[in-house]
């Protein structure tokens, strides 16, 4: 079920080894982990070379604070032309939680990433307009962290 | 008076901005034709719209926090807060989700209902968009009409689930529960009706040249900007993409139902409206195929650790009652592993991303809201149009800030 998404993970594989940190296939789905400074060139590949035309969701998760690295930013890309998915992984440390940003390979990205700024304090480097997106500008802290409680520090409010 | 004429659609142009005729005006909140609590800052030149920039938030209340926190089973009352007027669609993205995680097998029965509850839900869904975009372009009695058709089908969802806006109906391995005794029949009546009141659209909508010149070469986006913008649904099958979920990426037997994919390719607010009400027609044909293939079978799959049990095996058998009581009150472990469920909602692609650590609970629920994705490109149609443009762009969004904001 998966051989033709592993395909695709070969041919990352022969244009550049280094753009495969590690290949995880379970439920059917394929997971490239990526380094960090290299997703911008992967994407505009799989992108031209690969048929993968949209980027389908664009989502951070938080480990916990005890892990590292930390972070994880997961790029869900598809393909409007032969129908398949895959998944890029970007793992991310607390202190260097910046990724470059892919608003240049698919417009999309640019609200995915400021959510992802937003709700994790991850930093997409070179976003054109890297703003809070759903929280208000002046909101303290970064809300789906593991270690940010469930109710806030205290009661927001709006002055 | 005569220039102002010559000037109708599209031949606008910017004054000069270093005579700083540009104003900014703020659109929302609380306007009524934002689609519940959508601000947007318009930067105009006159009535020429020079930049949008949508601002959300309004709505957040931090479900995807709150999944976290909550066990597996008791996240499906968050989905139907999402998107209020498809909330049978987020059940089935968020319940696949899980069940791919656990890898169980969901019954015929359960998945033939499935199917024909979200496409009724498709088509009350709809019905709104019908009614509200058609109320912010000053046509009022549609609104009425498509508000009385959409009344029949919560009526419907409410005789199966019990509620009219927060079904619930999915769950983890199958249904909550059968559907009561002359379902089949009360929804046979509905098809039977619906018809007309798709000819009465399309006599007040379609056929309305006020309508059609409101609607015609407004709001265009291109097939690649579409794609990079990540649109998907009827806003994608507007553009000239012949994308459906349901036909690509096959769910629930989706593959097995004959229906076609609507695609229009002028892009505009026209082709998105067209794309809309040519997919009621085959909602309705895939809800007259799942009607016969109804046939009896259990309803939930045969996963005791994980489906509760019935009421009468309570009764009878010990190990259903403790099986009861520990889905109850300790959940159920899920797997390790990370998953994305994508399903063709009634907006486009709701994607569900869930991630286990082998708990009770998840351990990251995120929802990629095709309203959120479809409206993050609203400056690319609207920039260059008229004020009064925008209005229609957003109503063929077919935008709910529910799902937006999470």
């Amino acid at each position: 079920m998966t051989e033709k998404l592993h395909e695709y993970v070969e041919m990352l594989k022969v244009r550049d080894s280094a753009w495969v940190a590690d290949v995880k296939d379970a439920f059917g789905e394929v997971t490239v982990t990526v380094p960090g400074e290299a997703i911008e060139s992967v994407c505009h590949y799989l992108r031209d070379d690969a048929g993968f035309d949209m980027l389908a969701d664009l989502c951070g998760c938080d480990r916990g604070p005890e892990d590292d690295p930390r972070f994880e930013v997961n790029y869900h890309l598809f393909s409007t032309i032969h129908y398949d998915r895959l998944r890029l992984k970007v793992l991310l440390s607390e202190d260097a939680a910046k990724v470059p940003t892919v608003t240049g390979v698919w417009k999309t990205a640019d609200w995915h990433e400021r959510e992802t700024f937003d709700l994790f304090g991850v930093v997409f480097d070179n976003h054109p307009d890297l703003r809070r997106i759903l929280l208000p500008s002046d909101f303290d802290g970064y809300a789906l962290r593991k270690d940010f409680p469930l109710r806030g520090y205290e009661p927001y409010s709006m002055n | 008076m005569s220039t102002a004429v010559e000037n109708i659609p599209g031949s606008f142009e910017a004054a000069d901005p270093s005579l700083e005729s540009q104003m900014t005006l703020s659109m929302g909140p609380q306007h009524p034709s934002t689609h519940g609590v959508l601000r947007l800052e318009l930067k105009l030149d006159g009535e020429l719209v020079v930049k949008a920039t949508p601002d959300i938030g309004y709505l957040h209340t931090g479900m995807e926090k709150l999944f976290e926190y909550k066990k597996y089973q008791q996240g499906i009352v968050i989905t139907d807060r999402m998107d209020y007027l498809n909330p049978l669609g987020n059940n089935l993205a968020y319940v696949m989700a899980a069940e791919k995680l656990l890898q169980i097998e969901i019954p015929e029965r359960a998945q033939v209902v499935r199917v024909l509850m979200c496409e009724l839900q498709r088509i009350a869904s709809h019905m709104v968009w019908l009614g509200t975009s058609a109320l912010d372009l000053g046509a009022m009695s549609v609104f009425f009409f498509c508000f009385r058709q959409r009344e029949k089908i919560l009526n419907l969802i409410e005789a199966a689930s019990g509620g009219r806006m927060t079904p619930s109906y999915f769950r983890i391995g199958g249904l909550m529960m059968d559907l009561p005794a002359g379902f089949d029949n009360r929804v046979r009546q509905f098809m039977e009706d619906f018809p007309d009141a798709l000819d009465t659209f399309e006599t007040l909508a379609t056929g309305n040249t006020i309508w059609q010149s409101r609607t015609k070469g407004v709001g265009y986006i291109s097939k690649e900007d579409a794609i990079s913008w990540g649109l998907t649904g009827p806003c994608l099958r507007g553009s000239g993409v012949g994308l459906d979920l349901r036909r690509h990426n096959p769910y629930t037997g989706y593959e097995t139902y004959d229906f076609e994919i609507p695609v229009e390719t002028d892009g505009d607010v026209w082709a998105r409206f067209r794309v809309r009400m040519r997919e009621l027609y085959e909602s309705h044909k895939i809800v007259r195929q799942a009607l016969e293939r109804l046939k009896p079978g259990p309803i939930k799959s045969d996963a005791p650790k994980v489906v509760l049990p019935d009421r009468d095996d309570m009764r009878k058998h010990m190990d259903s009652l403790i099986h009861h009581f520990l889905i109850v009150a300790e959940g159920f472990n899920v797997p390790e592993g990370e998953v994305y469920m994508p399903i063709e909602a009634s907006k486009g692609e709701l994607g569900v991303y869930m991630r286990s650590n082998g708990g009770p609970k998840p351990d990251r629920v995120h929802f990629r809201g095709p309203s959120f994705v479809n409206l993050s490109a609203l400056p690319v149609m609207s920039e260059g149009e008229m004020i009064a443009d925008v209005v229609a762009v957003i109503g063929s969004l077919d935008i709910v800030l529910g799902e937006i904001d999470r």
